[in-house]
């Protein structure tokens, strides 16, 4: 497997991203702040007002090196992209696929049975670490409908039936969430998910958890040559990258969420750490921001066994495994998606 | 047949399609590896003349480095690492040089003689294309490894001809229906850096449906 690199999460506004040589040189009120050789960088997100030079800019799009930018919120605002990756002849079927709503439902459908799947999974895993303290009942409850639900999209017939399954599932699999926050109970609780602006810190972290894993996921299908605006479950919408927003349903749960969690769990964060505004939209300072960027980059080193091909792989390379898998079904190596089933 | 430029597919690419099709495929279809490919390729289709410019001469031997090189029957292009001319009767004349000479292609591997005839196939395409740019014979070529040191004669006879043509219309055949051979492990795959691209080990799971419905399926079994 390709080897995983860092990402470099430039998070103090103000500073300034400059290109020495082959290294990025940030620079906070003109004096150099740190430097690091590109060659060891995957990416580079920048939180915040910052500002970079266009050498960077054209050094990360030729190293093929992901450069986004982001609000202190996490929202994303845009990226620098590359001499486009691959071969046209992908993108074009890529293109027809996503055109055709019967071929798009069967690719969406393995989406959204890796969705469920590894919600059930969650779930599951949740009875058998804590089920002392749980509503185990509850909680199997909807493991149970989750996996019926699993039955239903496995026979839908077509996007919209499909969508309607999942809606339902997710519902279900969010009723639980909060079950699964177990410490600092009176600050962290999950009633259901909102996100313009995020009204509590489950919320709010979750937001711009997503945030990273949505650039990393259409970092992935950039470089195996898929346009990562066009997508097959969510259809295009002008600046949105729909088909990193497909592949990372199958990722929210057991890779976002789950992260989300255990840093509550583990009071790795605090309520201290996040503000409330006076219409209740809750921000985070920037402590708390690093804080959840060091926890997730160390996530992202973990080794697991990838369950389809059954190779040792770091956490951080699963998006980048998927997007090949989605590739090679695209040009016809394989003859489906295998989503990304947790065990 | 004539090959039009546009449609002219690196002479390189024969060692990598010896290697193993699927390799070449990803590479000069695919165009999933090698960050300056294309450049390269740009660079050497939109050069109308080849660059001939004669650095040596020691005695009766002119030696020309990275001439650019085509033939538009085997519809391929490249450049020579060395083209060495020696003076013979038999030869050709140059461009702004007096007598006759005879090309004789060398090519310089870094590492040792390889397995299989991937190096000779390739000096083979060099050198009828030689003969076609310069109308005339080649009846040897060299190839020159690194390690050891030392010279490699290559007879170029018509059975070594043959192959280069075969490889070369399967090439343009494949290269036209855009098509990447599925993949088929072997003992190649272990030495390809294209691997991960590839993914041979698809093959051990070669159904992606009946993964996922092997692994919905085990939910119950679990409960
Ligand atoms: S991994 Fe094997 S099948 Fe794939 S390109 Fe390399 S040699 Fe060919």
């Amino acid at each position: 497997m390709r080897k995983l690199l860092n990402t470099l999460y430039v998070t103090s506004p103000n500073t300034y991203l400059s290109l020495d040589g082959e290294n990025i040189v940030i620079l906070k009120d003109e004096a150099e702040a740190l430097r690091v050789p590109l060659h060891n960088l995957e990416g580079i997100i920048a939180f915040g007002y910052t500002g970079a030079s266009p050498a960077l800019m054209g050094a990360c799009a030729m190293r093929n090196i992901a450069l986004s930018f982001m609000k202190t919120s996490g929202k994303f605002l845009g990226r620098v992209v590359g001499e486009v990756k691959g071969n046209v002849t992908l993108r074009k079927t890529q293109y027809r696929l996503s055109e055709d709503e019967g071929e798009s439902h069967k690719i969406a459908k393995s989406f959204i049975l890796g969705k469920i799947y590894n919600a059930r999974w969650v779930v599951e895993r949740a009875t058998r670490d804590h089920g002392a303290r749980l509503d185990v009942d509850k909680l199997k409850g909807v493991c149970q409908t989750l996996a019926n639900a699993l039955k239903l999209v496995e026979k839908s017939q077509d996007l919209e039936q499909l969508r309607g399954f999942e809606g339902e599932a997710a519902a279900q699999y969010f009723r639980v969430l909060d079950d699964l926050i177990l410490q600092q109970k009176d600050d962290f609780y999950f009633n259901s998910r909102n996100k313009r602006p995020p009204l509590d810190n489950v919320n709010a972290m979750l937001s711009f958890v997503y945030t990273l894993l949505a650039h990393d996921t259409a970092a992935a299908l950039e470089t195996v040559g898929l346009d990562p605006y066009v997508g097959f479950l969510h259809r295009d919408r002008p600046g949105r990258i729909s088909l990193a927003l497909d592949l990372m349903e199958e990722l929210r749960a057991v890779y976002a969420d789950r992260f989300v969690i255990s840093l509550i769990n583990k009071r790795e964060v605090n309520d201290g750490g996040f503000t409330r505004m006076e219409n209740g939209a809750v921000i985070m300072d920037d402590d708390t921001r690093k804080a959840i960027l060091k926890a997730w980059q160390s996530r992202k080193q973990d080794e697991i066994r990838h369950p389809f091909l059954q190779e040792k792989m770091e956490w951080g390379l699963v998006p980048y495994a998927q997007a090949m898998l989605l590739a090679r079904f695209i040009r016809g190596d394989l003859d489906g998606y295998p989503a990304f089933m947790w065990k | 047949m004539e090959y039009q430029e546009e449609d002219f597919l690196l002479l390189s690419g024969i060692q990598h399609f010896v290697f193993c099709k699927r390799q070449w495929a990803l590479i000069h279809i695919e165009q999933q590896w090698q960050e300056n490919l294309r450049t390269v390729e740009g660079g050497i289709l939109h050069e109308k003349t080849h660059d001939n410019t004669i650095k040596e001469k020691r005695g009766d031997l002119i030696i020309s480095r990275s001439m650019r090189i085509f033939s538009r029957t085997l519809g391929i292009t490249g450049t020579c690492d060395v083209v060495e001319f020696h003076k013979s009767r038999d030869g050709v004349t140059l461009y702004g040089r007096e007598g006759r000479y005879k090309p004789v292609p060398v090519e310089y591997k870094r590492g040792k003689p390889k397995q299989g005839n991937a190096d000779v196939l390739q000096l083979c395409a060099q050198a009828m294309c030689l003969e076609e740019m310069l109308l005339c014979d080649t009846t040897e070529g060299y190839l020159y490894y690194g390690d050891p040191k030392h010279r490699l004669k290559v007879l170029l006879d018509e059975e070594i001809r043959e192959q280069v043509k075969a490889i070369c219309q399967e090439m343009h055949e494949l290269y036209d229906r855009r098509y990447t051979p599925k993949v088929k492990p072997t003992k190649s795959c272990k030495a390809c850096s294209l691997s991960e691209l590839c993914l041979p080990k698809l093959c051990k799971n070669p159904s992606a449906l009946a993964y996922m419905k092997k692994t919905i399926s085990e939910i119950e079994v679990d409960k």
